[in-house]
């Protein structure tokens, strides 16, 4: 057998294993496996309004795993990109807040909160960094905490100092005036310029890492710091720029979710697409130009179990489970396959 | 307040750490394997769900804590399995199911959302629950807290006085050593991860079933305690007493910030339950500047008295890891 049919055959038995695996939770709940998968897929594909449904979660998750890679090609678990998003979502409020009654026009407004929101994700990680490169607090322990300190920010910013008229509420801030919205795709919730922001995003996140030589120290630096560093590049230097452009991205996936999605802040303004966009970066393998088909379906799987609340009385993190179940088995079989490979005496290829 | 209540609060205080005790001694134990289980907090949320599904539908505890230190040993086996067999991160796989154990407690447990089910009970010991003082604090409780008291004398015991907890320190530090003395290394830490993941999933049940008692899905209160014991297992320095004493420190500050709200009122109460994480970056901060190259730099400008002391309190604060934490190990 060929090496690059043994790595598709382990995929397909990584699919396989996590869809059996599934279907066994659903057993358990007393819901039918295949009525499940059906809806999750009429959810998010049965119509227009779903499936721009699917890309609207689709931009933020996208941003955040191209912003992760980064990230990951350094070596780091950047585990803060949950607050990092929020932070960019209160960074694109507060300047929206600041001058929504100013007379520029909207367009520039639009242009200075969301650039300010990928500031405010930056700050957030290069805080994350400067944590662990200066005080060695492992950046998993640091951006977890500061995660939990971003959403903390969010609920005092929106039952305190910016609380709609009268009491604070879950809801989130007042929304801004629609001349301050993304413009979107009429009929849908859909903003094409925020698609389009996603697609460049990606785009240089590919070109960065496979392509310049910036990407490729980043990488020697993440495989073996000391022996970077004996080389001469100032690992340092390189550690807290991939801390700041992840952020940056994860800046603007909140920048994206406040000025496309939701025109207000809300509690859950990040949506768990930190998360979501490192289960995607460890099924990837931190492959760049698997980003965007990986991410894509994994908005499908989450827009699509929406719905199973109301048509099974399911409880949506369903999503979840299937997506951690996939993550999961592909990390199992990678480790099935080398063994598998060096058993039979095949050169163990690496991607 | 009178010191009638701050009693009654202290001992609350010993009673909710509890199941932050069990979790961080046995990731503890775990890490000083050499196995980093990052599954913690999943594991956790898991644990409590299914064996209060469990208790509420078969009306037995037992079965119920049975079914979370099940649970937790799967968990922790699953990571050493990916690790020692298959070759795989210890950080990917733990974090991958930190995630996916949440979501199937709060998929599998929505039919048991707000359900009314068993609780243990307190079980005042005769005598020296009549103590002053000492009597409600330690005599006073439920069997699962004075368990936790137990735990951590038998752990620090069993990890730093005898002939086994050796063999342990020696497979964490310097697996390559131990093993040519003949320690099976992977067979160990296949054990010490089911043992430490046990005792992670025990402090599903003891939420559920006692100190928070039931299931509320996403409002249980009980995500990011995981994290917590995380870093309290740090914080310790791998020691189950300091470990154990970061556990009393958290559930002391929980109960203060209770205590302390209807004087801020200009503080959402959601803020206030977000203060331990802070704390945490904090203390870990503490625990790890004392290794970082430009403190020392820093110290070397103070006058030779302060540098003193400063550097005693780094050295008595900082804490080292295992030094084969997290490294996969060959057995040849």
């Amino acid at each position: 057998m060929t090496d690059r049919r043994t790595g598709f055959l382990f995929m397909l038995l990584a699919v396989l294993v996590a869809l059996i695996f599934t279907s066994l939770v659903l057993v358990i709940a007393g819901a039918s496996p295949v009525a499940a998968y059906w809806y999750i897929l009429k959810g998010s594909l049965g119509s227009w309004t779903n499936f721009a449904n699917v890309m609207v979660a689709w931009v933020p998750l996208l941003l955040a795993t191209s912003g992760l890679l980064i990230t990951f090609a350094a070596g780091l678990w950047n585990i803060g990109i949950e607050g990092q998003i929020v932070l960019g979502g209160i960074f694109t409020t507060w300047v929206l807040r600041l001058l929504q009654h100013s007379a520029m026009s909207p367009a520039l407004i639009l242009i200075l909160a969301i650039a300010a929101g990928a500031i405010g994700g930056a700050l957030w990680s290069v805080l994350a960094g400067v944590l662990k490169v200066y005080g060695g607090v492992n950046e998993i322990f640091g951006g977890l905490g500061l995660d939990f300190v971003a959403v903390a920010l969010t609920l005092w910013l929106i039952f305190g100092p910016w609380k709609r008229p009268g009491i604070g509420s879950m809801s989130g801030t007042e929304p801004f005036p629609e001349k301050l919205w993304l413009p979107t795709v009429a009929g849908s919730r859909l903003s094409l310029w925020a698609l389009l922001l996603g697609l460049i995003g990606a785009a240089v996140v590919y070109f960065l890492l496979s392509g310049t030589y910036f990407g490729l120290k980043l990488k020697a630096v993440g495989k073996n710091p000391r022996a970077a560093h004996l080389l001469g590049i100032p690992t340092t230097a390189y550690l807290m720029s991939a801390f700041l452009l992840s952020g940056l991205f994860a800046g603007l996936a909140g920048a994206v979710q406040v000025t496309a999605v939701y025109h207000r802040l809300i509690p859950a303004i990040s949506s768990g697409y930190g998360w979501l966009g490192l289960m995607v970066s460890m099924l990837i393998n931190f492959q760049p130009a698997w980003v965007a088909p990986v991410t894509l379906f994994f908005a499908i799987l989450n827009i699509g179990s929406i719905q199973l609340p109301i048509v099974l009385k399911l409880d949506s993190s369903l999503s979840g489970v299937l997506q951690g179940a996939l993550v999961l088995s592909f990390l199992l079989m990678a480790g099935a396959r080398q063994r598998w490979q060096e058993k039979h005496g095949q050169e163990v290829s690496r991607e | 307040m009178s010191s009638h209540e701050i009693l009654i609060g202290l001992a609350g205080v010993l009673f909710a750490a509890a199941p932050v005790v069990f979790a961080t001694i046995g990731e503890t134990l775990t890490e000083r394997s050499g196995i980093i289980n990052l599954s913690v907090n999943g594991t956790i949320l898991l644990a409590a769900m299914a064996s209060f599904a469990v208790s509420v539908s078969t009306h037995s505890l037992w079965l119920g804590f049975l079914m979370g230190m099940a649970i937790g040993a799967l968990v922790a086996l699953t990571v050493a399995f990916s690790s020692i067999a298959l070759k795989q991160s210890q950080v990917a796989v733990g974090f991958v199911l930190t995630l996916m154990t949440r979501d199937l407690s709060y998929f599998l447990g929505n039919p048991y959302m707000g359900l009314r089910g068993p609780r243990v009970q307190s079980l005042p010991i005769p005598v020296l629950g009549q103590i002053p003082i000492i009597g409600p604090l330690f005599f006073r409780q439920d069997p699962l807290t004075y368990l936790s008291f137990i735990l951590i004398g038998a752990a620090w015991w069993w990890v730093f006085r005898t002939r086994p907890g050796l063999t342990l320190q020696a497979v964490g530090e310097r697996p390559e050593a131990a093993y040519a003395r003949g320690a099976p290394v992977h067979r160990l830490r296949y054990l010490y991860a089911a043992v430490g993941g046990a005792l992670v999933g025990l402090a599903g049940p003891t939420y559920s079933l006692s100190v928070k008692a039931g299931w509320k899905g996403t409002i249980s209160g009980l995500d990011g305690i995981g994290w917590i014991a995380l870093a309290l297992t740090i914080f310790g320095g791998w020691d189950p007493i300091r470990g154990a004493a970061g556990a009393y420190l958290f559930a002391l500050l929980q109960w203060l910030g209770l205590v302390l709200q209807p004087y801020m009122p200009n503080i959402p109460s959601q803020v206030l339950q977000v203060a331990p994480f802070p704390l945490m970056i904090l203390t870990l901060l503490l625990v790890n500047i004392g290794n970082a190259e430009w403190v020392d730099r820093t110290l070397a400008g103070l006058p030779p008295d302060a540098r003193r002391w400063v550097r005693r309190i780094l050295r008595w604060m900082q804490v080292v890891p295992p030094a084969s934490l997290g490294v996969p190990f060959e057995e040849e």
